[in-house]
Parts: structure tokens; C-alpha cells; sequence
């Protein structure tokens, strides 16, 4: 087996494109053949065929055994490392960023009252009479 | 919609990833709030249980910055880099390497901010220097727990 490192990165490579989302997407729901995978797309069958060889590549995809049909098969192992690295990148990111908005309201209602008092300084007011 | 849930993580290219999330405050204030140690200390800090003890930041082009985060054990981790693109309030490049072992290299990460409507769109692009430091980071992230459900696969699917 590959070192999961250079595994992932053809996963990621592979994942770059839309038109091979979408085709994952689509055997998430269930093994398909090349005609079925090529026909909602405006593509012509060669060059869904490189789409699919980049997937079965980065072992994304797999063939089924029928000689005839070859359904592609999703594999859902280098798709669940890949997944499982960014799920952990976003949950320590979305925490950061959780605590930033509420510097952030904080720094608003800071800047919200100095503003209220500039305001209350500029505003004329009636004035003491000077001292003789 | 929250704007947690507006949080978007992409990889357009095999050595990029791709960071988006939409701020409630204008832009020079997410910038301060990125730049300024005491108001970075409140935020930037990973994993619970973490604190920032250590955020020395010399903005300036060339200058450089540090940070190190603490746990609750006592167990320290540090970061750095050097500024190559200053300019407030829309744009900041930096290096970035980690002195532990485990994200194996230097980065570089560009930071954008753009405003609408009070509104900041912060997005930040983290590119690793190499292949092999690429690697060293995900294998370092992908040794726990393989399985995923199909729910995260659609996350990923949708990004």
C-alpha cells in the first residue's frame, strides 16, 4: 500500500475538479457504468472515461467484476482520510472563529461608544458664565 | 444562515487549501483583530484547553512574528513566520512554519479581506511549499479515526 501522505494527495487532486465531485456524488447513491456516469453530463464518453481513470487513480473509484457492464464503484477509505483531516481542520477553525466574532462585538461596541462620546463632547452646550 | 455554518473550506489545487468566512464587522476591524497581539491572544488559540501565552508580531514587511500556544499540561507549541505583503486593510502574506514536527514545513499563507455592506469576507489561502510538507501535514491529521460517514462526504462533496 502508498503512504497514506502521497494517497491523499492524489485524493485531493482528484477532488479539485467538478465535473469528478459530481461523479462521486453520484456513486455515493450507488455503483453506475460509464454510459449512466457520462449521460448527465455534456461530455463525450472519452472524457468522462480520463475523469474516471484520475478517481480509480487516487483509488477513489473501483470496477466492478461483470465483464460486460464494469460498474464503477465508489471507495469510501481515502475519501473518509480526506475527509477526516479538513473535519478536523474546520472544527478547530470554526472555534477560532467563534471566539474572534465575539472579539469583534466587542471592538464594535467599544468603537460604537467612543463615537457616542465624541458626539457628546462636539455637541454645544450652554455654556457657564466666565467668572469675574 | 449562521455565519458559522457559512464557513467554507475548499482545495482548489493539490497543494492549496482554502479558508472562507464572512465577519459581522467592517474590514479594518478583522484586520486589527488578525494583527494586534492582545486582541490575537482572545481568539487564535486551536484545540480547547489551549492558551497564547507568547504572540510577538512585528508587522512590518520583513518582520516577523511568533506565537506559542500552552496547554493545560504545560505541553508548548510553537509558530512563526516572516510578512512578504502588508496592506491594511485587505491584504496580508506571511510565511508560516511550526517549530513541532508535525505539519513538517513552511507555508505560505495569504489573507484577503473584502467588505460589503459592514460586512467582512475573510479568506485565507494556506500553500505548503512542497509536496513533502503537504504529505507530513495530512498524514499527521489523517492517523485518527478513518471512518467517516457518508454525511461528511457530502460536506465535502458540496465544498
Amino acid at each position: 500500500m502508498k503512504p497514506s501522505g502521497y494517497a491523499l494527495d492524489a485524493t485531493f487532486a482528484a477532488l479539485a475538479d467538478p465535473t469528478r465531485r459530481a461523479i462521486l456524488a453520484r456513486l455515493a447513491d450507488g455503483e453506475a457504468t460509464v454510459t449512466e456516469l457520462a449521460a448527465p453530463f455534456d461530455m463525450s464518453q472519452p472524457a468522462i472515461s480520463k475523469h474516471l481513470k484520475v478517481l480509480e487513480r487516487a483509488g477513489l473509484i473501483t470496477r466492478g467484476r461483470e465483464a460486460q457492464r464494469r460498474p464503477r464503484k465508489l471507495e469510501p477509505r481515502p475519501l473518509a482520510e480526506a475527509t477526516d483531516w479538513i473535519e478536523r481542520y474546520r472544527k478547530i477553525w470554526e472555534a477560532n472563529y467563534k471566539r474572534l466574532d465575539a472579539v469583534l462585538e466587542e471592538l464594535k461596541g467599544r468603537q460604537k461608544k467612543a463615537v457616542e462620546a465624541l458626539i457628546e463632547d462636539t455637541r454645544p452646550r450652554p455654556r457657564k458664565r466666565k467668572s469675574k | 444562515m449562521t455565519d458559522t455554518a457559512a464557513m467554507k473550506i475548499t482545495t482548489p489545487t493539490d497543494r492549496e487549501l482554502v479558508m472562507t468566512r464572512v465577519f459581522e464587522a467592517p474590514r479594518g476591524m478583522v484586520f486589527d483583530a488578525l494583527t494586534k497581539p492582545d486582541l490575537l491572544q482572545r481568539w487564535l488559540l486551536g484545540p480547547p484547553g489551549w492558551t497564547m501565552p507568547v504572540c510577538d508580531i512585528d508587522l512590518r514587511v520583513g518582520g516577523k512574528y511568533r506565537y506559542v500556544w500552552q496547554n493545560a499540561d504545560g505541553r508548548r507549541m510553537g509558530m512563526g513566520g516572516m510578512f512578504q505583503e502588508i496592506v491594511r486593510p485587505s491584504r496580508l502574506v506571511a510565511t508560516e512554519v511550526y517549530e513541532d514536527y508535525w505539519t513538517g514545513g513552511e507555508t505560505l499563507v495569504t489573507t484577503e479581506l473584502a467588505e460589503t455592506r459592514g460586512k467582512t469576507t475573510l479568506s485565507t489561502t494556506v500553500r505548503y511549499a512542497s509536496r513533502e510538507a503537504r504529505d507530513a501535514a495530512i498524514k499527521m491529521g489523517a492517523t485518527k479515526g478513518l471512518e467517516a460517514s457518508y454525511h461528511q462526504l457530502d460536506e465535502l462533496l458540496k465544498a
